[in-house]
């Protein structure tokens, strides 16, 4: 991370935190120290895998109990959990005060654990001694702050005796410094004794000192320490451990004992608790702890109900309970209460599938409703499928045996629908989420997964005699691809709706191109929220007549509007676009030569560095909740949802990040380059400029700019002229973080979490962007290196607020989607990052992104918009290829039917 | 330590700098084709003729009763163009040895098999001094597993415990290192814990002599579930070992090299130390015999070697001279693996890797 110098990532404004799991510690949990005690080791491991579940990317383990043998007890725990694959998968804390306990654990441990503690409390010959051991084991290590004088309790100390371990350990005993984690002590304040006041404030400064002076090393504590003269206020604790993390993680602490699951989120807590919990952490006022303990009653009782989940509706009737369960998005009980349905349905006599038919379904129109009038978001619906889901598979053995006896019985549901995502096009998203909404209502949906030929679609749709197709695509070359469906569906004389949804598609293109093309309804769904309403009206008999007719009778009307449209935008000669070129006077201009030239690999980039370039907003976008991050956390309506969702992916990402689901792949290059006959960009092999490697052709804006200024921009406009004889450059760049995400999804999908799955395509999808905008700011600083000296914040970044531009082929800027293959030779992405193109120029894995750098202090992002004729004769003939062919490639573009 | 092995180490770091080394391929193999074939007589000697176990295919043992056998076998290999040679000592421990009653023999066999080697590879560095054959003394990883239940019934019940593996392992290395090798070649690991008492010893017994030789890690992935019987994965099984620094790390037996690469690749990605791959001749068949020529082994493993993903390869249960002939003239001249640069993390691991950038 730290390989190369930028500013920028020296200040870990969120870094990556790492939670460990506290719960399997006898002295911290009285349940855990209660089953060791008793014996019961197989209770005790559930107590470890609900942490692994939870999201506790490593455990720690305490056997510290005087009554105990707990060198035998450390020994036999970690013993059976190297038998439990879904808690020995994360690396484990083998924690104790004793060092024969700590050996004793280390000799049961097949991977490499981290040992909690070690310190200089007896003296540095033990010290070095436990060290060398640690080594020799292959384990990291925590050092406390503690020396032969006691535990650091100031500032001076802390950084005192952590220095002091740091060197023996590198300098004696050849530590590798970046498996050296220091707790420098996390004390109680607020207690009423003037002296404990600053010590939350002094880790702080502590841990910014550490990780300033002592390279690669980390900083972990227990943070529960800080609230004990809290102990029976959770809600007062929770909110005191949430404002200590905010600044601590800030500083630089990376790792930490919590209980992840009973966080406060520091955005969720009440104004008046964060900020008097900030004048305690951070010192701020003299009476700060009297003004704490002068409102802490106040948030008692809410805390006593934080202590667990509400388990209330535990007590309705199952029916009740199944509903509750599908609302709320809980899996906890739903196997019991699916078994309990159905033996009660068994008992009269009934079939097992009548449990879904019944109360299952009941559960799922409750939601049905509740979505369509808006009181549910689209995260909680496919929460609520994942509930199902699960009672379903629990069922599906009680079914199959049912059909053995009783073939003739078929499940019923509202209509069978095929999806796909069509032939060269690889985005799912959009589709899934479709898929899980239908479900939910009880349509039987047959995903056929992306890049479908048109052949495979129509032959499933009759083979499984469905009711409808719906069809999904997010590039534009896609567009042309459902044209193709439909028109195959009227060859073959179906007579089923075909349903049309994608980034890229849109009512007047779906009116004015694909329903034309096919006798029977075609329908536009703008999104999941529609799908429904959608499906239901063309599989009634009495609405479908009504709704057919007013769907034809609309998209007649935008057809109409679109030809009238058509013939009032004027467009240009391309000649005058030309003419009316951007002007710059290239005499004055000088570029900077870049540091690099040629290609740059990143084989396997930090997926932590790139989760704080995200750009949330278009994250709640995939799941149809609208507002801008951060504001929509807190928002009226959507809050709710958007945070709980928000911490889902937070979760995601730290498992994502530490247990390596993906890998971060990238290709970057900049070339000697110039710009030739107004529209094209020559690159050459080298600075001497005499050897073309490739040829880019660009697309220039034809509208008519009368009574303006405004120039007919293409991008070829932003690198000098051949003729100028100025040394001119152009970059390129493909990224992924997608490597590695079809494999998880699918795993989420087999153990029917399409909310998992849902949710690591969509982050997937925010690291790519996040990578390429990380590249970008890379690329400025120091691979060309023509902005050294930008320092900007993520939201600048966000905003596009600096020198230079990425654009995409297939992007308005430049629409031509063939303009990849030409990229894909130059930086040979397909080798270098792993990403193929489809034959429609989509890349795969799909979360990725590719385009262009443009250097020009005067380059922005604009839309070619649309095109004559004569440009796509010109385009075509430059680029040696037909007309009609452009022409496909370009539908989208033209001014002009073909 | 003499200053002869001190010359030939440095010798091999050298040479890893330049080219491919060439391992040498399968004992057992080999030595049921011995003919006439090995009897039970040929395994007791004079010594064992008393024992009250069946010996035949106590492979190990030959180093002291049948000493012609194994040099002649390690001499075939050397015609062959390996560049280092095994120690016939894979089950010398005294855990693998109880077996057949013989743990009190186990010292002994190592320091056999040990100067059987040597004597063998200093003839052949003697005959041509522009090509050095090398001796690694063979760790193997005993019959018992550190992590895993015999007992279905208490998965918490072991049946060896981490310090009776040191100190069984102890023993073996300090015979193998008198008797004269030059590396320590801990493989076929498919319990990492195992391998992490090895590690240990090793680490224990360089203390006490003050000096250090090469150490090659060599794990097992024992199916296409990309696991070690364990259960790590290659980078985990990577992390779990990393800290002895090893020469090399890489992975043999169990698979044949087609069901190998991926994992190959893998720690190739991931490690900054030698990479080393001597597979299986393919799967066996359904008599249990390897039946992958030498043109295919060569095939796959030169391969490799054009990729840039390997440093050392050889041959595992199966392969013959005829492989590691092979072998050797596919991966001669071309460029071994370069070490790459990896990021500096702390690098844990549990079944999975998990790592935290500083």
């Amino acid at each position: 991370m730290s390989d190369v110098t930028d500013p920028t990532s020296a200040a870990p404004a969120t870094a990556v935190f790492v939670n460990i799991g506290e719960r399997t510690n006898v002295t911290g949990s009285a349940k855990f120290k209660k089953l060791i005690m008793s014996g019961n080791y197989e209770a005790a491991l559930d107590v470890a895998r609900q942490q692994v579940e939870n999201g506790a990317q490593i455990i720690d383990i305490n056997m510290d109990e005087a009554m105990l043998d707990s060198e035998a007890a450390m020994a036999r725990f970690v013993n059976l959990i190297a038998s439990e694959p879904d808690i020995s998968r994360v690396p484990l804390m083998i924690d104790s005060s004793k060092w024969s306990v700590i050996e004793a654990g280390l000799k049961c441990v097949q991977g490499k654990p981290i040992v909690n503690s070690i310190s200089l409390k007896e003296g540095e010959k033990l010290f070095l001694d436990q060290a060398k051991k640690v080594r020799r084991y292959g384990a990291a290590v925590v050092v406390m702050a503690f020396d032969e004088k006691g535990q650091a309790d100031t500032l001076e100390r802390k950084v005192e005796i952590c220095t002091r371990s740091y060197r023996l350990l590198v300098d004696k005993v050849g530590f590798p410094p970046e498996d050296i984690i220091f707790d420098p002590n996390i004390f109680a304040i607020a207690t009423g004794i003037d002296e404990h006041n600053n010590y939350a404030v002094d880790f702080i400064e502590a841990t910014k000192i550490i990780k300033k002076t002592l390279p690669h090393c980390h900083i972990s504590g227990g943070v529960s320490n800080i609230s004990f003269s809290f102990r029976g206020n959770e809600q007062v604790r929770e909110a005191m451990h949430s404002v200590f993390l905010y600044h601590a993680i800030k500083a630089g602490m990376d790792m930490g004992i919590v209980n992840a699951g009973q966080l406060a989120v520091y955005e969720d807590i009440p104004m008046e608790l964060r900020e008097r919990a900030e004048d305690v952490i951070l010192n701020r006022r003299s009476d700060a702890t009297e003004r704490m303990l002068a409102i802490a009653e106040k948030y008692k009782a809410g805390g006593a109900e934080a202590k667990g989940p509400d388990l209330t509706w535990r007590t309705l009737p199952v029916g009740e309970r199944l509903t509750h369960a599908l609302v709320h998005g809980i899996t906890d009980f739903i196997d019991e209460d699916t078994e309990e349905t159905r033996k009660e349905i068994a008992a009269r006599g009934g079939k097992p599938l009548e449990v879904i038919e019944g109360p299952l379904m009941t559960g799922m129109n409750v939601v049905g409703d509740l979505f369509g009038s808006g009181k549910m978001f689209l995260p909680q619906v496919v929460k609520s499928a994942r509930v199902m889901k699960k009672a379903v598979a629990y069922l599906i053995p009680f079914i199959e045996e049912e059909k053995a006896k009783n073939p003739s019985v078929q499940k019923t549901n509202n209509g069978k629908i095929i999806m796909a995502t069509v032939k060269g096009d690889v985005h799912d998203i959009g589709k899934n989420i479709v898929g899980v909404v239908l479900q939910c209502n009880n349509y039987e949906v047959v995903d056929l997964g992306v890049m479908v030929p048109a052949a495979k679609i129509l032959e499933t749709a009759k083979a499984e005699n469905a009711d409808m197709i719906g069809l999904s695509g997010l590039i534009t070359p896609s567009l042309d691809e459902m044209v193709y469906v439909a028109k195959e569906m009227q060859r073959e004389g179906m007579k089923i709706p075909l349903l049309i949804g994608g980034a890229t598609t849109s009512k007047v293109h779906t009116a004015v191109k694909i329903a034309p093309g096919y006798e029977e309804p075609v329908v536009y769904v703008l999104d999941a929220s529609r799908a429904v309403g959608v499906a239901s009206s063309l599989l009634s008999a009495q609405q479908k007549p009504d709704f057919v007719a007013g769907v034809k009778a609309d998209y007649e009307k935008v057809r109409d509007a679109h030809n009238r449209a058509q013939t009032q935008k004027k467009r240009q000669r391309l000649a005058d676009a030309r003419a009316n070129k951007f002007k710059f006077d290239w005499s004055q201009y000088k570029p900077e030569r870049p540091r690099v030239l040629g290609l740059t690999i990143f084989e396997d980039y930090d997926l932590a560095e790139l989760t704080r370039r995200i750009d949330w907003t278009p994250f709640f976008q995939t799941w149809e909740l609208a507002g801008k991050y951060p504001e929509i956390l807190s928002d009226k309506v959507v809050g709710e949802t958007a945070r709980q969702l928000y911490n889902d992916a937070q979760a995601m990402l730290q498992r994502l990040i530490g247990e390596k689901w993906l890998t971060a792949k990238a290709v970057i290059g900049i070339w000697p380059a110039n710009s030739i006959n107004d529209d094209d960009i020559e690159i050459y092999a080298d600075d001497k400029r005499d050897k073309v490697i490739a040829t880019l052709h660009g697309m220039r804006q034809q509208m008519v700019r009368e009574g303006t200024d405004r120039a007919n921009l293409c991008l070829a406009d932003y690198i000098a002229p051949k003729g100028s004889g100025v040394a001119d450059y152009i970059g390129g760049f493909a990224v992924t973080a997608g490597h590695g995400t079809e494999e998880k999804a699918k795993e989420f999908e087999k153990n029917h979490d399409d909310y998992a799955s849902i949710l690591v395509k969509a982050l997937a999808d925010r690291l790519a962007e996040a990578f390429a905008e990380r590249m970008h700011e890379r690329v400025r600083k120091e691979f060309w290196g023509y902005a050294t000296g930008e320092t900007l914040t993520n939201e600048q970044l966000i905003a596009e607020e600096y020198r230079g531009i990425r654009p995409a082929p297939g992007y308005p800027a430049s629409p031509d989607h063939t303009e990849k293959a030409t990229l894909w030779t130059l930086l040979d992405a397909e080798k270098n990052a792993g990403i193929t193109l489809t034959d429609s120029f989509a890349m795969w894995p799909g979360a990725a992104v590719s385009g262009l750098y443009f250097a020009h202090p005067a380059a922005k992002y604009f839309g070619v918009g649309k095109i004559e004729r004569d440009q796509v004769e010109d385009l075509a003939k430059r680029k040696g290829k037909s007309v009609p062919e452009m022409e496909r490639w370009l539908a989208p573009n033209l001014n002009y039917d073909t | 330590m003499p200053a002869a092995r001190n010359d030939r180490i440095a010798a091999l770091h050298d040479a890893l700098k330049k080219r491919i080394l060439v391992l040498d391929g399968a004992m057992g193999t080999m030595i049921q084709r011995v003919k006439p074939a090995l009897m039970e007589a040929d395994f007791r000697g004079e010594r064992f003729k008393d024992s009250a176990k069946d010996l035949k295919g106590n492979n190990d043992l030959l180093n002291i009763t049948r000493p012609d056998v194994i040099a002649s076998i390690e001499r075939d290999y050397l015609d062959a163009g390996a560049d280092i040679i095994e120690t016939n000592t894979f089950a010398s421990t005294s855990i693998a040895q109880a077996d057949y009653d013989l743990q009190s023999v186990a010292r002994e066999m190592n320091l056999a098999g040990a100067k059987i080697a040597r004597a063998t590879a200093d003839e052949y560095t003697a005959k041509d001094p522009s090509k050095p054959r090398w001796v690694a003394g063979a760790i193997g990883p005993t019959n018992r597993t550190a992590s895993i239940s015999p007992n279905v019934n208490d998965p918490g019940f072991r049946n060896v415990t981490f310090d009776e593996l040191k100190a069984a392992y102890k023993e073996e290395t300090e015979a193998l290192v008198e008797g004269g090798v030059d590396i320590l070649l801990i493989e076929t690991i498919f319990d990492t814990l195992n391998a992490k008492a090895a590690v240990l010893a090793v680490e224990e017994v360089f203390e006490q002599m003050g000096e250090s030789l090469p150490v090659m890690i060599s794990g097992t992935i024992t199916d296409q579930s990309g696991r070690t019987l364990s259960g790590q994965t290659a980078e985990a099984f990577w992390n779990s070992l990393r800290h002895v620094k090893p020469l090399s790390v890489g992975f043999n037996c169990a698979l044949g090299a087609a069901q190998m690469r991926p994992y190959i690749a893998e720690v190739s990605r991931v490690s900054d130390v030698y990479v080393s791959a001597y597979p299986n001749a393919g799967l066996p068949n359904a008599f249990g015999e390897y039946d992958e020529t030498p043109d295919q082994t060569a095939g796959h493993l030169s391969g490799w070697a054009k990729e840039g993903r390997v440093n050392i390869v050889g041959g595992c249960c199966g392969t013959t001279p005829g492989h590691i002939r092979a072998i050797a003239q596919a991966v001669k001249g071309l460029s071994p693996r370069a070490i790459p640069a990896v990021p500096r993390k702390m690098r844990l691991s549990g079944l999975e890797p998990f790592a935290l950038a500083s």
